[in-house]
């Protein structure tokens, strides 16, 4: 199948030649119904509690967040974030009153958008359920018939505080509390929108459930919240892909995701992010694996100015499994910092970290990594590699390896390598006729094969085209 | 018409230092040529240099073929005019399979042939492909695997037969295709290569050992020797070359 993909994809390159800003940087006109004033404030903060009729302890959740954020420092350490003015961000921009389950009736300019990004069509192919954000809320939503029968939930997240309160507040935060960085406090004063997911006990959706994620204002700040509970033996596979226009100034995409599998379940979570050059991605992912689950995360970084994400995995109960799958583009002007956190907290608990990046036009891309294993946690095994390809001579590419081991009797193997685009390989390549850029490209695409043959066929081949987008040079 | 690739004169360094001080060869389509020589003497050189190998300068001379100028050709020019290199050590490319890569290759031509091209149609391809396999008793399961990538060094070499026998090309370059192939191995490849010689095929085989050359019976013998070509020949140069070795042509043409 990967196979078929791959070439398919090497052949749209042809066809792709558009740049960035045809295919995924137009914007709509501005049309909102409440547009916050730019800056924060208790004010602001409230406001959005206040729009959404919040409960009394949303409200107070988020003026607690508000003042940790202002207490924590700025990050010194990831990437550059000196350009951050948070006082000339819009935190939330409401596109519309009411939230549709039927394409038909979601706004035309909105429609538009998604239309044009392929949503609509992907969901009548292979979803099973789709959602679609659009500035701070979601304005699209729907599941399969079959699968709400069966009690699965998917909802966007301030619909699910309102239809289902007391499973909402049970989980809320509890994987990533607000104090845990300052980002995460920002998320959780002015969050608004992502998905809520809840798969039943035994419950297998066997289609994947994805979300979309639109900036369309200029100088907006889009915070949303995920929180997916799969509960004993279910499984699901969730994916997002997050796009905006390209702008001269900069957006903020700070997101907070929190995922809770337990014993015996599987969760993969995809992301498929294709920000435009101007958004600064700052975004804080954590999952709690109990007995023998299996929390994936497949980590597809293309695009933004800054990246900053280590998806994260604790390993809490026997036999438990974490994977980190990551493929980073970082092109001109572009920093790509991301990595993994796995923590091995019990006996026998597994996991693995394959970080592939690549680094073409002068960017920037660092693997970012912590493992631990804690005392007691026997004959836990663990392996990470990290591979990073440079393209030429401009791009710069740095590892930061942290390995924390508590316990003696583990397996644990780590292996990175740094590789430039090898001249043996393209002549190679092109002694049997075909043209250099193609050859580039089958290179990078033969580089990223681990991870993309591990996405469902119709996301590996928009994976392969993305970063042979991002290689025509054309962004930014 | 017949194509022929005409070498005169041909110079070339690599780093500055000089390698190849004035080769002349034609090699016409249809015909079998044999290049040997000893460890270092030049024949992988010339090789990569009417492929177009960017570290190896051309100081002097010309190549055509086909009446075009090929020195002002890139490699993948090259390729698409009718030349062909199977290397001495073929270059792994790991996560693009086999299959991919050759359905690339074929897509190339077309394209050349007619920028409207859409492409070999995947059943045609399997087809093509699997034929080619089945000549060269290759395992159909390799069309998955990754180019070249933990290919033992026999297999390499097949693989490499099996891209000339897939992409046709008008004048090929063999370099040792022949070592590190076992004795049945190398009588498949011989075998597959002389199924593809015809009026349709010129070919240029470098090797040290007569017993490829038993298999594929070359025409015209050529002997290198400190950059040039040397001596010529038919068959019975490669046999005195078995006989007696490279002594005698060393001692002939040592230039001290
Ligand atoms: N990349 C290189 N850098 C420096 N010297 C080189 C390079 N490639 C080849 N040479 C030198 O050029 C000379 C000719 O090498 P070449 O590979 O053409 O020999 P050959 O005739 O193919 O030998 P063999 O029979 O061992 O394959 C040798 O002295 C070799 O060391
Ligand atoms: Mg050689």
């Amino acid at each position: 199948m990967s196979e078929q993909t791959q070439l398919d994809a090497t052949q749209q390159l042809a066809e792709i030649k558009q740049n960035y800003d045809e295919k995924y940087g137009f914007h709509v006109p501005e049309r909102y119904v409440f547009k916050a004033q730019k800056g924060l404030s208790r004010e602001v903060v409230a406001a959005i509690s206040e729009m959404k009729g919040e409960p009394q302890w949303m409200r107070e959740f988020r003026l607690r967040s508000l003042e940790i954020f202002y207490r924590k420092p700025m990050p010194t350490w990831g990437g550059d974030l000196s350009g951050i003015d948070f006082d000339d961000i819009h935190y939330y921009v409401r596109p519309t009153d009411r939230q549709q389950r039927s394409w038909d009736e979601v706004p035309e300019e909105i429609k538009y958008t998604f239309d044009r990004l392929g949503i609509p069509e992907a969901e009548q192919k292979f979803l099973a359920g789709a959602g679609a954000q659009f500035e701070s809320e979601v304005v699209y939503h729907s599941i399969r018939k079959d699968l709400e029968e069966k009690g699965v939930i998917f909802l966007d997240t301030d619909s699910a505080l309102r239809e289902y309160p007391d499973l909402f507040r049970e989980y809320w935060a509890t994987v990533i509390p607000p104090t845990d960085n300052k980002f995460a406090a920002l998320n959780s004063a002015v969050w608004s929108g992502g998905s809520f997911i809840y798969v039943p006990k035994g419950v297998h959706v066997e289609m994947p459930l994805q979300a979309y994620f639109r900036i369309n204002t200029a100088n907006m700040g889009q915070f949303e919240r995920t929180l997916i509970i799969v509960d004993e033996g279910a499984s699901v596979h969730y994916v997002e892909g997050c796009t905006a226009p390209t702008y001269s100034s900069d957006s903020l995409h700070s997101a907070v995701v929190e995922i809770i599998v337990k014993r015996g379940g599987r969760a993969r979570y995809t992301t498929i992010q294709n920000w435009s050059n101007n958004v600064y991605n700052l975004v804080t992912k954590r999952a709690v694996a109990y007995q023998d689950a299996v929390m994936e995360w497949v980590d597809c970084n293309i695009g933004s100015r800054l990246t900053m994400k280590y998806p994260a995995i604790y390993l809490v109960e026997p036999g438990a499994h974490g994977e980190v799958l990551s493929v980073a583009f970082a092109g001109k002007g572009q920093h790509q910092d991301a990595g993994a956190k796995i923590i091995h907290a019990a006996p026998r608990t597994t996991s693995q970290i394959i970080s592939k990046s690549i680094s073409m036009h002068g960017g920037r891309s660092s693997y970012r990594g912590l493992l631990k294993v804690n005392a007691g946690a026997v004959g836990s095994k663990s392996n990470v590699v990290c591979d990073a390809l440079l393209m030429d001579e401009l791009s710069r590419t740095d590892t930061y390896p942290s390995i924390e081991i508590d316990e003696k009797d583990v397996t644990i193997g780590h292996e990175a390598s740094v590789s430039k685009v090898n001249e043996e390989q393209l002549f190679y390549m092109m002694s049997r006729g075909i043209d250099e850029d193609t050859a580039n490209a089958m290179i990078v695409s033969g580089f990223i094969e681990p991870v993309a043959k591990e996405l469902p066929a119709e996301y590996s081949i928009e994976l392969y085209r993305l970063v042979q987008l991002q290689m025509e040079g054309s962004v930014g | 018409m017949t194509a022929v690739l005409e070498i005169r004169n041909l110079h070339v360094s690599i780093d500055g230092k000089p390698i190849l001080k004035g080769v002349n060869l034609t090699v016409r389509q249809g015909e079998i040529h044999a290049l040997m020589g000893r460890n270092g003497s030049g024949k992988s050189t010339l090789a990569y240099a009417l492929m177009g190998h960017p570290a190896y300068t051309v100081d002097e001379g010309q190549i055509l073929f086909d009446g075009q100028d090929v020195l002002e050709m890139e490699a993948d020019e090259r390729s698409r005019a009718g030349l062909f290199l199977a290397f001495q050590y073929p270059v792994a490319v790991p996560g693009v399979t086999l299959a991919n890569f050759l359905r690339a290759a074929i897509n190339a031509r077309r394209k050349q042939a007619n920028p409207e091209d859409k492409g070999i149609s995947i059943q045609e391809f399997r087809r093509l492909l699997l034929s080619k396999m089945q000549m060269l008793k290759i395992d159909p399961s390799f069309a998955g695997r990754y180019l070249n990538d933990g290919f033992s060094g026999g297999e390499k070499k097949r693989a490499e037969i099996l891209q000339l026998a897939t992409l046709e090309p008008k004048i090929a370059i063999l370099d040792e295709t022949d070592s590190g192939l076992d004795i049945d191995a190398l009588r498949v490849v011989a075998e597959g290569v002389n199924k593809l010689i015809g009026p349709n095929l010129g070919v240029l085989v470098i090797t040290h050992y007569e017993q490829f050359l038993n298999y594929i019976k070359p025409q015209f013998v050529h002997v290198m020797f400190d950059g040039r070509i040397v001596e010529e020949g038919g068959f019975e140069l490669a046999e005195k070359i078995q006989e007696q070795g490279y002594d005698w042509v060393a001692e002939k043409y040592a230039t001290t």
